[in-house]
């Protein structure tokens, strides 16, 4: 299969700050604001480099939000952020209202999401983050997978007009994705196979490609799909593939309800189905951990999809 | 400058406008609207420095306008309408279905004059600071004004947004709350204990002028005081003491009429206490 190294440990919010240091040199427009989570965000470069251009809003995220949609009103590219569970749950009608229903050009930025934020437990760990903002009108969603697609891929979001929720994780992980732009709604395929579809998106990506080399050792050859724009979905390269293989795994870092499995299934039900099995959290809340213990322990790593493939290739 | 007494006048065919909006559309919210008639008539036609010609949802070049009370859609149509933004003829259409006039302010149906969507309330105020501050970061020198209902206030996000725009030192903001005491399940005091607002604004860092909101030269004098403490480093907040239904005597004072829709027979009566007009849509 085809080889992706590790360049070493890095953090997906570290790419965010990288990303949106250079979206701020690249358009005097963009605009940061947080909510006491500078640090946290890896906002500090942007505010050191623009101290006229960022906004520290206190811990108050719904007056963020409004604020963030007044700003793009005058053609600045507001990126608002916070830990996912505060910047989503604890904000929805303030995103639904001001950024999609009122179409401003606004930019969430999600830290911390899912399970891997680890230690601070169930309160921190938004598991129903992508539910929440997929099912809002013209919002974009991307999830990106390392160091280097979520710099690339905030880049891109500074870009897009209109609304964005830009998802990204506090642990270190791999950094491996190719230094290129980064295209909305494009799904990437990472590894061409024939005998099963692995559609990952986030942290997930890494561990794919970590167990399609597991199953490539029991010769079972695995597609793997970076699918960093969950909204709009790439539904052609997606079904291509499901066609091709004829099994189906989805691995998400997020809860089943309203996440990237149920898209998947519903796509895959409406043209062709195909069998699926999911990698995802089942109608749960997290806990205290480390992140590597908790994906282990839910299920939401390399192991429990080389697991999933095994067994949706018995059920073609 | 319009004198005094064609503000009123103006402000009577608003009033006019609304009892007449609410019972084509027997819906809507005629008790808030008619509270805060009179001070945004004089915004829109003596205080402001818009051109309704030249509108842009990116308000460059003027004075904007944010309706955080998004339900006080009568009163906001009626002066747009009559301010220019669109025909005065489309205000029959409000409410009803394809129409440009939603139930609460939309961005989605190219109605001129709009910003922004309100309607979940106590959100505005954050988007007016955050259009200041963004008329401040492209240079524009004018003001952003924002109306808010005093039952509003209950919403905690006004106060995140009092808290943040005193610290930001948003003096190119004008907020206005319309103190008319009542919500829908009764006065402020007894749903909320809503209190002493002027020293709660003061509490949070902002400037504060108290206003009778039906006295127009009262009204004109309030709006040149804030436009004194524009650029001096703090949000000014324009307490308009009104009357809920004010203008015709049996919706006055009363929360019964903050979204109750008048009979035919009211609509009569009402529109015959209201005699100033400039000609009905």
């Amino acid at each position: 299969m085809k080889k992706y190294t590790d360049r070493g440990k890095k953090d997906t919010r570290s790419g965010f700050g990288e990303g949106l240091l250079q979206a701020g040199k690249a358009d005097p427009k963009v605009v940061a604001l947080t909510a006491d989570l500078k640090g946290s965000l890896k906002m500090d470069a942007f505010a050191a480099e623009f101290p006229d251009r960022y906004f520290e809003c206190g811990i108050a995220e719904a007056n963020m939000i409004g604020v963030a949609s007044g700003m793009a009103l005058t053609g600045l590219v507001p990126f608002a952020g916070s830990f996912a569970e505060f910047v989503t749950g604890r904000v929805y009608d303030q995103i639904r209202m001001e950024v999609c229903y009122g179409k401003t050009n606004v930019k969430i930025a999600s830290s911390h999401a899912g399970l891997t934020l680890g230690e601070d437990g169930a309160t921190h760990q938004t598991m129903e983050d992508v539910a929440l903002m997929r099912v809002l009108p013209d919002m974009v969603v991307i999830n990106p997978c390392d160091w280097t697609q979520t710099k690339n891929a905030t880049i891109a979001a500074a870009k897009h007009d209109g609304p964005v929720y830009l998802r990204f994780g506090r642990p270190k992980v791999a950094d491996f994705m190719p230094d290129e732009p980064f295209e909305i709604g494009k799904a990437y395929i990472l590894n061409e196979g024939k005998d099963v579809t692995v559609i990952a998106t986030g942290h997930m990506v890494w561990e794919a490609l970590k167990a399609a080399e597991t199953l490539e050792a029991e010769g079972i050859c695995a597609e793997v799909i970076d699918v960093a724009t969950i909204k709009p979905l790439d539904t052609a390269t997606i079904l291509a593939s499901a066609i091709k293989t004829g099994a189906v795994v989805v691995a998400e870092e997020h809860n089943m309800a309203g996440g990237l499995g149920e898209l998947v299934a519903g796509v895959l039900a409406a043209t062709s189905p195909k069998p699926v099995e999911y990698v995802n959290g089942k109608d749960t809340f997290g806990q205290s951990g480390t992140p590597s213990e908790l994906l282990a322990a839910y299920g939401i790593d390399a192991d429990g999809i080389a697991d999933a493939a095994r067994k949706v290739i018995e059920r073609k | 400058m319009r004198s005094t007494e064609d503000l009123k006048k103006i402000a009577s065919q608003v009033r006019r406008d609304i009892i007449r909006m609410v019972s084509l559309a027997k819906s809507g919210h005629p008790g808030g609207s008619m509270s805060s008639a009179d001070f945004m008539t004089a915004l829109y036609f003596g205080v402001m420095d818009q051109d309704p010609a030249s509108w842009t949802r990116e308000g460059v070049g003027q004075d904007t306008f944010i309706l955080s009370a998004g339900h006080l859609t009568p009163m906001y149509y009626s002066i747009l309408a009559r301010a220019g933004y669109f025909p005065i003829s489309e205000l029959a259409t409000f409410r009803k279905f394809g129409t440009r006039l939603q139930g609460h302010p939309s961005i989605r149906k190219g109605l001129p004059g709009v910003f922004q969507a309100a309607g979940s309330l106590g959100q505005g105020l954050s988007v007016a600071v955050g259009m200041a501050l963004g008329k401040k970061a492209v240079k524009d020198g004018h003001t952003v004004y924002v109306l808010c209902g005093d039952g509003e206030s209950e919403e905690g996000q006004i106060w995140e947004a009092a808290m943040f725009a005193a610290h930001h030192k948003v003096d190119n903001l004008v907020a206005m709350t319309d103190v008319n005491g009542q919500q829908i399940d009764g006065t402020t005091d007894d749903v909320a204990g809503l209190g002493d607002l002027e020293a709660k604004w003061r509490a949070f860092g902002w400037e504060t002028i108290w206003a009778d909101g039906h006295d127009m030269d009262k009204i004109v004098e309030a709006f040149g005081k804030a436009s004194e403490l524009k650029g001096k480093g703090k949000p000014v907040m324009i307490l308009f003491k009104t009357v809920m239904g004010q203008g015709v005597d049996f919706m006055a004072g009363t929360h019964k009429w903050h979204g109750s829709v008048p009979s035919d027979d009211q609509c009569r009566v009402a529109l015959n206490q209201l005699t100033e007009t400039l000609g009905d849509f």
